[in-house]
């Protein structure tokens, strides 16, 4: 298991290769849908020092909240595939240096980690009790009323969260090998006809 | 009969337990999963940190995964409970389960875009009906997460470019595509229903209901049980793996039913159910205690 502190360093992350075990620490700024539409059309101005060096995490998370503090209670990834149209851009824009997410993503963001220095993290889908529990503490929470609890962006401080490096900044991806594989695993099985 | 506060509460304890567990069967299959995999691979990893987030899930009283679904009701009682009453429970329940975290605030509008923040608006939460010869009622609540129905489909028989027929075959041809396509979006390993037949909107419905049955359940019809034996063989040596980052366990089970089509039409349409297949029943028989079961 290899250690990511945050902010993390270019070379830190030109370091990791797939399939690298990874336990990141640190702050952490959950994204989807709504927010990567919006770190898109706008200058982000409340969050760009946190994605400075820093690492996306595509989930909408359960939360609670008590004597006015938030507390995560599920919070596994989502899909990370609906953001393709967007991350590529948000990686250079804002200088993330890591999307954590599920079922990995496309060619224009596995160009754009080789080409700034961003890699892939794969957490396991519906692993939400065991990544809550590595989330200390919320630190701020943006666009909450707009987007709804799932959507908004929620600034969190993490501790030991497991995951696997999925695509890095050598133009490798996991996602791509495995679907290549399983393509040619189909093509014979629907060569095979009615047993 | 079961009634007013003490019904509505009776949902939220059932909701609790649906979110917060894994039935059984779907446990004991991804035990099995991870013993047959190869020691310490990505793919045992994964299986057995699902098995110990189940198991912290339940400890807790927490959600096993943060997207709790769209949530479908399966009622099926006697003719002394009125329908209406019962869906007033039943939002009733799904609001306070909202309010104790059982549940993600997970209804928008798709034209404002707007969260109603309690699960409720035009459609649901979904309740579908049966009255029953006998007195008594039963509540299945079914949880299906929104990754996973992303990579539910739907196709039209026949398909050229499949090679996929009007027959059992076709229908073969259509699953194997369509896990291929979904490689790990759905949150792999994941249990497929398939409805065969029917038009674009049971199609789908019958897809679901197979995902009620539990996994050891086979087809009646001899060759839907082939079917899904062999599928499920098939299915797994794609190598798409837990999440899609590769392994042996691509489907946990594949469950076929049929719904009547007109000749016009042949639809096959699949239900990827994600490893979190959270299902729970109530059940209220007069004059006993309510039970519930996975």
């Amino acid at each position: 298991m290899i250690d990511l502190q945050l902010p993390a360093s270019e070379k830190a992350i030109r370091r990791l290769n797939v399939g690298d075990r990874v336990a990141i620490s640190g702050v952490i700024v959950t994204a989807r849908d709504a927010a990567h539409h919006y770190l898109t059309h706008s200058d982000g101005r409340e969050i760009s020092g946190t994605l400075r060096d820093g690492v996306i995490y595509h989930c909408g998370p359960v939360v609670a909240q008590e004597n006015g503090v938030w507390r995560f209670v599920a919070a596994g990834p989502t899909t990370s595939m609906r953001e393709e149209v967007y991350e590529a851009d948000i990686i250079a824009r804002y200088g993330v240096r890591g999307i954590i997410g599920k079922g990995g993503m496309g060619d224009k963001t596995l160009a754009a980690c080789r080409k700034y220095g961003c890699v892939y993290f794969d957490a396991v889908g519906g692993l939400a009790v065991v990544l809550a529990q590595c989330v200390k503490r919320v630190v701020a929470v943006y666009k909450l009323e707009e987007f709804g609890e799932p959507e908004a962006m929620w600034v969190v401080e993490v501790e030991k969260f497991p995951v696997t490096v999925g695509m890095d900044t050598h133009g490798r991806s996991i996602y791509q090998e495995i679907e290549s594989r399983s393509a040619a695993r189909r093509n014979e099985l629907l060569a095979r006809k009615s047993a | 009969m079961l009634e007013g506060e003490t019904l509505t509460e009776a949902i939220v304890e059932m909701i609790r337990r649906s979110s917060c567990s894994i039935p059984r069967d779907v446990q004991e299959a991804i035990a099995q999963a991870a013993e047959r995999e190869a020691p310490d691979s990505g793919a045992q990893t994964t299986l057995r940190l699902l098995l110990e987030n189940i198991r912290l899930a339940g400890q807790l009283s927490r959600p096993v995964c943060q997207d709790t679904g769209a949530l479908l009701f399966y009622v099926r009682c006697g003719r002394e409970y009125s329908q209406r009453a019962i869906r007033a429970a039943i939002v009733a329940a799904v609001r306070a389960a909202t309010q104790r975290s059982y549940l993600r605030p997970n209804a928008v509008e798709p034209v404002s875009g707007k969260n109603s923040g309690d699960n409720t608006g035009p459609g649901v939460p979904y309740v579908e009906w049966e009255e029953t010869e006998s007195a008594g009622l039963e509540i299945t609540l079914l949880q299906k997460g929104g990754g996973c129905e992303n990579v539910s489909c739907q196709y039209a028989l026949p398909d050229a470019a499949l090679g996929a027929a009007r027959d059992l075959e076709g229908v073969r041809r259509c699953v194997l595509d369509a896990v291929h396509k979904a490689q790990g979006k759905g949150c792999a390993p994941g249990i497929i229903g398939v409805g065969i037949g029917g038009d674009r909107a049971t199609g789908y419905l019958t897809a679901k209901h197979q995902l009620l049955r539990p996994l050891d359940d086979r087809s009646p019809d001899p060759q839907l049980a082939a079917l899904e034996a062999r599928l499920f063989d098939e299915l797994n040596t794609l190598e798409i793996g837990p999440m899609g980052c590769g392994g042996r366990t691509t489907v946990l089970g594949v469950k076929a039913g049929v719904a009547a089509r007109v000749p016009a039409c042949y639809f096959v349409s699949i239900a990827y159910m994600c490893w979190a297949l959270r299902r729970h029943t109530l059940v209220a028989r007069p004059g006993e205690e309510v039970a519930y079961h996975d």
